[in-house]
């Protein structure tokens, strides 16, 4: 970025009339210097101090850029420029610095109150609008000050990211039903028939008829409207429709433009030439007519039903269902290629045409053929009578890279912290010998003393499985074997709602808990006090709602209470020994060692 | 692998092998030890064309003092594909020492280099074309004028000059070449590709081409005259071999026909005209030529031969050309007489029958034609148009037939009828009078087969019933086998379905086919399938004017919307490209797992070649008994014909017809026992035992009792089982039952076993 220098007048105000000199502007600072050596005023400012930007639009009376320190207070230093496009240089110049230093301050800053775009806002406000359980959530604990707005969103930021910059949407390719062949719709009473044409029909009927796709791009509007265009191609459809072949050809006489849909596509029949080439050959039916010495005319059995003999070969009865039904199923193979949104006929129209061009020079060469002959080696063997052959690998595709190596990276970040104390160098420069005698001796070891720490204490586990056997025969017992009902369903409705109320707070106010240890910062160590507290008085209200309750009740909500009682009370007593810790060596580590 | 049969060292190209394929190959194995022929049935998706290339190459290797020579037929220019395909992955296989050269042979149109050529599109266009630039005269033309004056090809000359060189000269090095492999060496070097594949057919170790190369007399005269006796013919895929042969000796002739060849024959007196006027010499050596007999055909120049004769060339070869037409204005004549009295014959009202002794008498006394010369006429023909240098044979087709008709009412006295229909009987409002010359017996045209070579093979996945070949094709197998196919588990579920949902029945018998009960169930039944089943599903119809009909309807009822809403749907028709592509994308649409439907039509061309295995079919559905066209005329007069000469009744015949399409079309969906796929056979006739018990032993022992007389709900049930399955995982070798997949060391073991019983 180097530096820029630019006559400018400086201001403090936007009225004065400034002091004329030169504006010089590096990466980290700019120095004004006032023509008149005599004059006091010289700046000399640290970028990092400015904390915006403003400027007039261009073509207003003055060319004017205003540096601010501090957005609330206003003022700063206001420069005045000869014309517009100096100025914009400076300002872009600033622009870029600006952001710079901003994006390599944020991490401190975020801490702090987040500079939010209104974008962002909008979301949140979105998604809080969206979920009723989600802005409860909000209220209850953001509002509340348990916690700020940002620590609440930055554990949710998966629903942030999903639609803000959300990998491009996949793009769905055409329908398999063929809206190409519109359906007349007769009202009853008059002669009357409709054709309903939509954006997405219309687009296939491009797709699949390039005589009527052309046709469109030739008249469309220079010889008729699209009105017209399309009534009348809607005429020839239902010519075609009732099969009524003289009319249809009475009429096509006529007029060229309808004789246009109803005859043979010649543009199809360049395409399928072309496309004939590059078949698979072990399909390639096309090559028997070659080599079919029946074929000579009047050779074989003409005449034993086995053939069917072709109805006159009157060119505008020609197209038949199955035709379209065997070139609607092409395209839709085929896939969209148009980038353009549906709507304007005649957008649409160019952007397939384009796309078609692009496509047409693409060209069959030696590779394909050579796929095209793997592809039969592989076909004609029998697979199970070999060894399965190796697939080739399907690359890797992650949806969103960044956030998937973010959450490795900070995952590697947390193992290594994890045991960063306990973490010996290792010399990796072992021969295999040292490596194999070293395995042997741990072997040995655990052979002899098995494991130090099993998975499962045998204890716990048996007190957890006899607490959960305890607690389904109980409420069996209350049920009999009606299996659909839950506990939950039999409670009062208020005390339902104040239980999933509290279970969904907790389990926030425990993710954060949980999440601010160890303690590094300050700031975490006031969280987790606010957190406490919180949660502190959630435990209260959990032990009057135990005690509102009576008779039958009172039994199943102590024990719905029960694991968020215990899951709290973990909390507490980590918390406790943390502190008592803390008091104990009297905050001599260093942070990061807090354990 | 490597293993031994008896005293022959097989080389297999895979780590395992099915015990029928090993079965399949001793019996092989032991009918050309017998140099005789066999006719062997075995499932599809066994490996039939492994196993048979395996040993036959195999086998000559291991008589090296006698080289087999194989000629291998298939039905289709794709299936030669599949084919040369195999042989290349056994190429790989066999000791590096062997040279091996294998090819594929297809016509000028599937060969040709020549860009001038190639762009005319149909066969006899590409054929003639070919013949504008390589016809002797022309040739010889082009040597006396400036270069460049006359039109010749470079590919053709430059595979001269170098075949001049003798044989070696053109040697491709060993090798397996298909026709693209073919086409590849003709650009790269300058050669003609066919004239090379034709040069190279003699000294090729394994020759794969279309039946109609060897069947079709007028064909095989060209390109099979050079095959000695020590070659073993195998035709694949030969369940409709019957009707091969027949079709091959088939000719009609139509008013169109008979005006073409008018117009040829006008042509031809000019012609005549004019070499009478300028070179007179030349008609006269013509003449000379036939006094001394046709037996000169054999020196003709590569390229001036075209179709030869379509009747047994031997009869001919031995006789002179009957003295009143050797004169070239008196066999026109003769001609011009015999198109005038078919066309007399054509304007008759009435449908005729008759046979081609009294047609021949009938001849004879009204146009004065007796037999022995129409008998020549074919090779009386082809001498007059290389005499008047013709080159636009695509021109003169018309004539040919003519002739061609003349030559074959001539030359056979039983076995064949006439018959003249003066509009076709579906459409009797519209006249189009056709006199038809149809053989019925399958065993003229496949005898010179049978007696040249030494050991003919017959394999097919269906055959059934075996003993029925045999007696169509007038021949004896030392070796008639069918065989069963071992399962690891059932991976094929055939079912009969008799009843739509309201439990009303299903079929296509002519007084049901039309009823919208029927339609609407047999859509209801695809519905129900598309929605429950993944990938491909194939639907086969008995023809394409009922297929027609009840797409139509399915799409008034809305119910081909609904299919389409699971599945796309692709349909067979009869443009072959069309259907090309279709089966193109109907693949495509299987990879990309958005699975889709293929309507075909049984005896349609899908049917007949195209594989549906692995996830392009895991279900066939055979709606209707595709019977033949009861009422046709052609067709009755062979039942006839079969009652009379080898006590084949009529509805036996035609069941057996009907019901090995529909084998044929079910079959296509298995290719190997890791395959699965399910087969519903949608008509209420399938449940009868006398249909039913015509299906191939390996579809019927997978019929369960319970499945043959289900209703749409109960086969969707068995479907959806069915499926969850075959999802399992299984044990490929069959476990510790049956073994189902035999390693190198089972085969070893299996050998000791046997030499020990001795």
């Amino acid at each position: 970025m180097a530096t820029i220098t630019m006559a400018a007048k400086y201001k403090t105000s936007v009225k004065e009339p400034g002091i004329p000199g030169v504006l010089k502007m590096m990466e980290d600072r700019f120095v004004f210097t006032p023509n008149d050596p005599r004059s006091s005023t010289k700046l000399n400012v640290d970028f990092r101090q400015i904390k915006g930007h403003k400027f007039s639009k261009d073509g207003s009376k003055q060319a004017l850029l205003n540096l601010t320190q501090d957005p609330e207070k206003g003022g700063g230093y206001i420069f005045e420029f000869n014309s517009f496009p100096d100025r914009n240089a400076c300002r872009d110049f600033v622009g870029k610095v600006l952001g710079r230093i901003q994006s390599a301050e944020k991490p401190p800053a975020s801490q702090h109150a987040e500079q939010l775009s209104t974008k962002e806002l909008e979301r949140r406000m979105k998604l809080l609008t969206e979920d009723s359980e989600l802005q409860n959530l909000h209220r209850q604990l953001v509002a509340n000050g348990v916690l700020m707005d940002s620590e609440f969103w930055a554990a949710r930021q998966n629903l942030l990211d999903n639609d803000n910059y959300g990998a491009p949407k996949q793009r769905a390719g055409f329908k398999s039903a063929m809206l190409a062949d519109v359906k007349p719709l007769a009202d009853g009473r008059t002669n009357k028939v409709t054709f309903s044409l939509t954006a997405e029909t219309i687009h296939q009927i491009f797709a699949e008829k390039p005589a009527v796709h052309r046709a469109f791009l030739d008249y469309v509007p220079t010889k008729m409207t699209e009105k017209d265009f399309w009534t009348k191609y809607c005429r020839a459809e239902y010519l075609h429709k009732t099969k009524n072949s003289v009319a249809a050809a009475a009429e096509a006489a006529e007029d060229e433009e309808l004789a246009i849909f109803l005859k043979h596509d010649d543009i199809l029949a360049n395409e399928t030439r072309r496309k004939i080439q590059r078949v698979d050959p072990t399909l390639d039916m096309e090559a028997d007519v070659g080599d079919d010495y029946m074929h000579l005319p009047d050779h074989g059995i003409l005449r034993d039903g086995s053939k069917e003999t072709v109805e006159g070969d009157n060119e505008f009865s020609r197209r038949t269902l199955s035709q379209d039904l065997n070139r609607h199923g092409a395209v839709v193979l085929e896939g969209r290629a148009l980038d353009v949104e549906l709507g304007d006929t005649r957008t649409v129209a160019e952007a397939l045409a384009r796309s078609k061009q692009g496509s047409s020079t693409e060209n069959s060469d030696e590779n394909a053929n050579m796929e095209k002959l793997e592809r039969v080696c592989r076909m004609t063997e029998i697979e199970d009578l070999q060894a399965p052959r190796t697939f080739p690998v399907a690359p890797l595709c992650i949806k969103d890279p960044r956030e998937y190596f973010d959450s490795q990276q900070a995952n590697a970040v947390k193992t290594l912290g994890d045991n960063g104390a306990g973490m010996k160098p290792m010399d990796c420069s072992l021969s295999a010998e040292e490596a194999w005698i070293y395995l042997m001796g741990q072997i040995s070891q655990v052979k002899v003393r098995g494991f130090n720490h099993p998975i499962v204490q045998s204890e716990a586990a048996l007190k957890v499985l006899n607490g959960l056997n305890q607690n389904l025969s109980s409420t069996k017992y209350q049920f009999g074997k009606n299996s659909q009902e839950s506990v939950l369903d039999r409670l009062p409705q208020r005390i339902k709602a104040d239980l999933l109320n509290h279970w969904t707070t907790i389990q926030e106010l425990l993710r954060h808990f949980w999440s601010s240890y160890p303690i590094t910062t300050e700031h975490l160590s006031k969280k987790v006090i606010r957190l406490k507290d919180a949660m502190t008085d959630i435990y209260v209200k959990l032990q009057e709602i135990k005690e509102s309750v009576q008779g039958d009740f009172r039994h199943q909500v102590s024990l719905l209470v029960q694991p968020m009682v215990q899951a709290l009370d973990a909390a507490f007593a980590h918390h406790d020994n943390e502190q008592q810790k803390r008091a104990a060596k009297g905050g001599v580590k260093p942070n990061g060692f807090a354990q | 692998m490597k293993f031994q049969i008896e005293d022959v060292t097989v080389y297999f190209p895979y780590d395992h092998i099915y015990p029928e394929q090993y079965q399949y190959m001793l019996e092989l194995k032991r009918a050309l030890d017998a140099r005789g022929h066999c006719l062997l049935e075995m499932p599809t998706g066994t490996g039939k064309t492994a196993a048979l290339l395996s040993l036959i190459t195999s086998y000559s290797l291991t008589h090296p003092s006698n080289p087999l020579k194989l000629l291998y037929c298939t039905r289709t220019v794709h299936e030669m594909e599949k084919t040369l395909a195999e042989l290349r992955r056994l190429l790989h296989y066999l000791p590096p020492q062997t040279r091996l050269l294998a090819l594929g042979l297809s016509s000028r149109k599937n060969l040709c280099v020549n860009p001038t050529a190639l762009s005319s599109t149909s066969r006899d266009s590409v054929d003639s074309a070919c013949r504008r630039l390589t016809a002797s005269w022309v040739r010889s033309l082009a040597a006396e004028r400036p270069p460049g004056d006359i039109e010749t090809c470079s590919f053709f000359e430059a595979f001269d000059r170098a075949a001049s060189g003798g044989p070696d000269a053109v040697m491709l090095p060993p090798g397996v070449y298909t026709l693209q492999d073919l086409r590849a060496i003709g650009r790269e070097r300058g050669w003609c590709p066919y004239f090379l594949a034709r040069q190279l057919i003699r000294y090729a170790n394994v020759v794969v081409y279309s039946y109609q190369y060897l069947l079709d007399p007028k064909v095989a005269g060209v390109i099979s005259r050079e095959m000695q006796r020590e070659c073993v013919v195998v035709f694949d895929e030969a369940h409709n071999i019957d009707n091969v042969c027949i079709e091959a000796l088939s000719v009609s002739v139509r008013k169109q026909t008979l005006d073409g060849a008018t117009r040829n024959l006008n042509r031809m007196a000019q012609e005549i005209d004019r070499f009478k006027a300028t070179d007179a010499g030349r008609l006269r050596a013509e003449y000379n030529r036939l006094v001394e007999g046709l037996a000169q055909r054999g020196n003709l120049p590569l390229t001036d031969s075209w179709l030869a004769n379509p009747a047994l060339p031997d009869d001919i070869l031995k006789e002179a050309v009957p003295g009143n037409i050797r004169k070239a204005e008196h066999f026109l004549a003769v001609l011009r007489r015999l198109v005038q009295y078919l066309k007399g014959r054509l304007q008759t009202e009435n449908v005729e029958t008759e046979v081609p002794v009294a047609f021949v008498a009938s001849v004879s006394s009204q146009a004065g034609i007796d037999q022995k010369m129409l008998k020549f006429c074919y090779d009386r023909l082809h001498s007059l148009m290389l005499t008047l240098e013709i080159t636009d044979t695509d021109e003169f087709l018309h004539i040919q037939t003519v002739c061609d008709f003349a030559t074959l009412v001539g030359t056979y006295t039983r076995g064949f009828s006439i018959i003249i229909e003066p509009f076709d009987e579906r459409m009797p409002h519209i006249p189009d009078p056709v006199l038809q010359l149809s053989c019925h017996d399958a065993s003229l045209a496949i005898k010179p087969v049978f007696d040249r070579f030494q050991s003919v093979v017959i394999t097919s996945g269906t055959l059934s019933p075996i003993d029925l070949y045999p007696r169509l094709l007038n021949f004896n197998p030392v070796i008639s086998r069918s065989f069963t196919m071992s399962l690891t588990r059932d991976c094929i579920c055939p079912m009969v379905l008799t009843r739509g949902s309201d439990q009303l029945p299903v079929s296509t018998k002519f007084d049901m086919r039309s009823d919208p009960g029927v339609v609407r169930n047999y859509g209801r039944l695809l519905l129900e399938m598309v929605a429950a089943i993944p990938d491909g599903i194939v639907c086969f119809f008995v023809s394409y004017s009922y297929m027609d009909g009840i797409v139509n309807s399915w799409n008034e009822m809305g119910i081909l919307q609904d299919v389409m809403q699971h599945k796309l749907v692709f349909i067979e028709t009869q443009d072959v490209v069309e259907t090309t592509l279709a089966l193109d994308n109907y693949r495509r649409a299987c990879d990309c797992g958005r699975g889709a439907v293929f309507f075909s039509v049984a005896r349609g061309k899908v049917a007949e070649g195209i594989d549906f295995d692995r996830h392009y079919g895991r279900l066939v559905i055979m709606f209707g008994v595709p019977f033949q066209y009861t009422l046709s005329r052609i067709l009755l007069a062979r039942l006839e014909y079969l009652r009379d000469t080898f006590q084949i009744k009529e509805g036996d015949f035609l069941t057996f017809d009907a019901l090995r399409q529909a084998a044929q079309c079910v079959g296509r969906v298995i290719r190997s026992k890791a395959d699965y796929g399910m087969m519903i056979f949608a008509d209420k006739r399938y449940s009868r035992h006398d249909k039913r018990s015509k299906l191939p032993g390996w579809i019927l022992s997978h019929l369960r009792d319970a499945h043959l007389n289900l209703s749409t709900d109960m086969a969707l049930h068995i479907a959806r089982e069915f499926l969850r399955r075959m999802a399992q995982p299984y044990d490929k070798t069959g476990g510790t039952g049956k073994k189902t997949l035999l390693s190198q060391e089972d085969l070893e073991k299996m050998s000791e076993a046997t030499l020990e019983m001795f």
